[in-house]
């Protein structure tokens, strides 16, 4: 954890305010207000499409809003200069939906760039923490010998996540962490994150579409919809939450306020 | 009428724009030569791969014109019995012109579509997004060390195209046309000034710097999955083989026009 912080220990990591993101007429985020807590493991659930992902790319500063305000550590990063934007990111580490692997470096040399190029880390030392990274999500030696395109889906997204942890940041965002892995390596993926967050104090926001997953690793959860948070609670409440929207969701009912645009063939 | 001038004004307008955005894009890669981090593993990497592999493209197409441009001046010029120009026009035409545009089209071909599928790729599959929160500047990464690549390489491989230029045009003259070689040498050195060369290879230096921009650019633009890397491939090829074209008369113009 950091510990240059200056203001108060209950602030929030990351404060969304009013957030709007359009792409050309289609409007994406429609005024979002978040937080998340330091130390504290965040969910956002929401339909295929409501702009998960496009959150947290403008949480990162890799998309730009239209308006709104997103404080880091309690400063604005909204139009920040490209150099502070460079210092901000060693605190961030991300786990991207389509694992985004370098696919001309070895899988080794992934999961240690951050290391190596981010942080002038020397080759030796890098390598020994990627093994160390890899061996966490189930990968061995050998596999930190080969190119990306020699993996499994499934196995290029764990090294995906070894990537995004390797520098230990201060906060991890997970972009669907157990899609397209088999039930055991989903649960050791879900222990893994909450290993960062309660031994290694991250602040951890998640996606998913995985409510057991979601359940397991979030203490908070929020739900996106048409743009706009819906809902948000504790973990604990998303059964009883009263909320039309979070209940056919998370029953995974075709019926209700949620309306999926598809015509019957 | 003015429907047809706000279609002009528009397009004009929307080229002004293109065009700052390019050299946006060009200030921002070059922006990292002032300070650190510096790759120079990277650029060493890029410079092995435009030049080394791009000697035998280039070297066959400069033996080839040079053959050419022997046989076609010596059937024009024995018209005006100045058969004797041959080796003059070939070594001034090559250094001067064939050279560098010859050289800089085929890696136009060969390396700035690369570049361009390479970062297309790396665009559309989130790994240009992945190197910035690895604090990892792109610019500084990707785009610098091809721009000073194609600034560097560009040149030294114009210098082997001359050389072979020449050889090719020796050839037919001395083994299908009948000129003493030395004769033909001594011609060839007579008239040949060193800034017929320089030129050439200033040249150069521009154009390489116009194929790795063309190909950084359109990768980094690219949008839209397999398709739009095709796109920009084609745009990075078509765009970086016009302007070299372009700025060949305008180099030509600036060095040797009166
Ligand atoms: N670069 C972009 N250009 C244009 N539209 C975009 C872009 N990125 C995202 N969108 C649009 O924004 C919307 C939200 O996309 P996003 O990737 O955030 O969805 P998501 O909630 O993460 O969905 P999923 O659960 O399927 O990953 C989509 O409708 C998409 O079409
Ligand atoms: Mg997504």
């Amino acid at each position: 954890m950091s510990d240059g912080r200056t203001q108060p220990a209950n602030a929030p990591k990351i404060a969304v305010r009013d957030v709007h993101k359009s792409f050309g007429p289609k409007v994406v985020l429609d005024g979002i207000d978040i937080d998340c807590g330091v130390g504290e493991s965040l969910v956002i659930i929401g339909g295929s499409g409501t702009g998960k992902s496009v959150l947290i790319k403008c949480i990162l500063g890799l998309l730009h809003p239209e308006s709104g305000s997103i404080r880091i550590d309690g400063v604005e990063t909204v139009g920040m200069r490209r150099a502070a934007r460079t210092a901000l990111m060693r605190k961030f580490g991300m786990l991207f939906q389509g694992a985004a692997l370098f696919d001309s470096l070895r899988v080794w040399e992934n999961v240690a760039f951050g290391l190596i190029q981010g942080r002038g880390m020397e080759r030796a030392g890098a390598k020994r923490i990627a093994l160390e990274k890899l061996a966490s999500v189930g990968l061995g030696p050998e596999v930190g010998e080969l190119r990306p395109a020699e993996l499994s889906g499934g196995m290029q997204k764990r090294v995906a996540l070894a990537r995004a942890i390797a520098a230990e940041p201060e906060i991890i965002f997970f972009d669907e962490p157990t899609t397209g892995l088999d039930p055991i390596m989903a649960d050791v993926i879900n222990d893994l994150i909450i290993k960062c967050v309660r031994e290694v104090g991250a602040t951890a926001v998640s996606i998913t579409h995985d409510m057991v997953s979601a359940r397991k690793i979030g203490d908070r959860i929020a739900m996106l919809h048409k743009g706009k948070i819906v809902w948000q609670g504790p973990a604990t409440e998303i059964d009883d939450s009263g909320n039309p929207f979070v209940e056919q969701f998370v029953n995974g009912r075709a019926e209700g306020p949620i309306q999926m645009e598809v015509r019957a063939i | 009428m003015t429907a047809f001038l706000a279609r002009v004004g528009a397009a004009f307008l929307g080229f002004l724009a293109a065009t700052g955005r390019l050299a946006g894009f060009a200030l921002m890669g070059l922006a990292g030569i002032f300070s650190p981090p510096f790759y120079p593993r990277l650029i060493l990497r890029q410079i092995v791969y435009m030049g080394y592999y791009s000697l035998p493209v280039v070297g066959l197409t400069a033996i080839f014109t040079g053959m050419v441009l022997a046989l076609q001046s010596y059937t024009g010029f024995s018209r005006f019995n100045a058969e004797s120009a041959v080796a003059t026009v070939v070594v001034l035409s090559v250094t001067r012109e064939l050279g560098p545009v010859i050289a800089g089209l085929m890696v136009a071909g060969r390396v700035g579509a690369a570049m361009a599928a390479e970062i297309g790729t790396m665009r559309v599959t989130d790994q240009i997004d992945a190197l910035t929160t690895l604090s990892t500047d792109p610019y500084r990464y990707l785009v610098l060390p091809r721009l000073l690549a194609g600034l560097i390489t560009l040149p030294l491989l114009v210098v082997v195209a001359d050389i072979l230029g020449v050889f090719g045009g020796y050839i037919v003259g001395t083994v299908k046309l009948g000129f003493n070689p030395a004769n033909y040498l001594t011609q060839t050195e007579t008239y040949l000034e060193t800034m017929d060369v320089v030129s050439g290879l200033v040249k150069a230096g521009v154009f390489g710097f116009i194929v790795s921009l063309m190909g950084c650019y359109h990768g980094y633009q690219s949008r839209g999955g397999a398709e739009g890397v095709g796109q920009a491939t084609t745009y990075a090829v078509v765009s970086a083989s016009i302007m070299i074209l372009l700025s060949n008369y305008l180099l030509t113009a600036a060095f040797f026009g009166k």
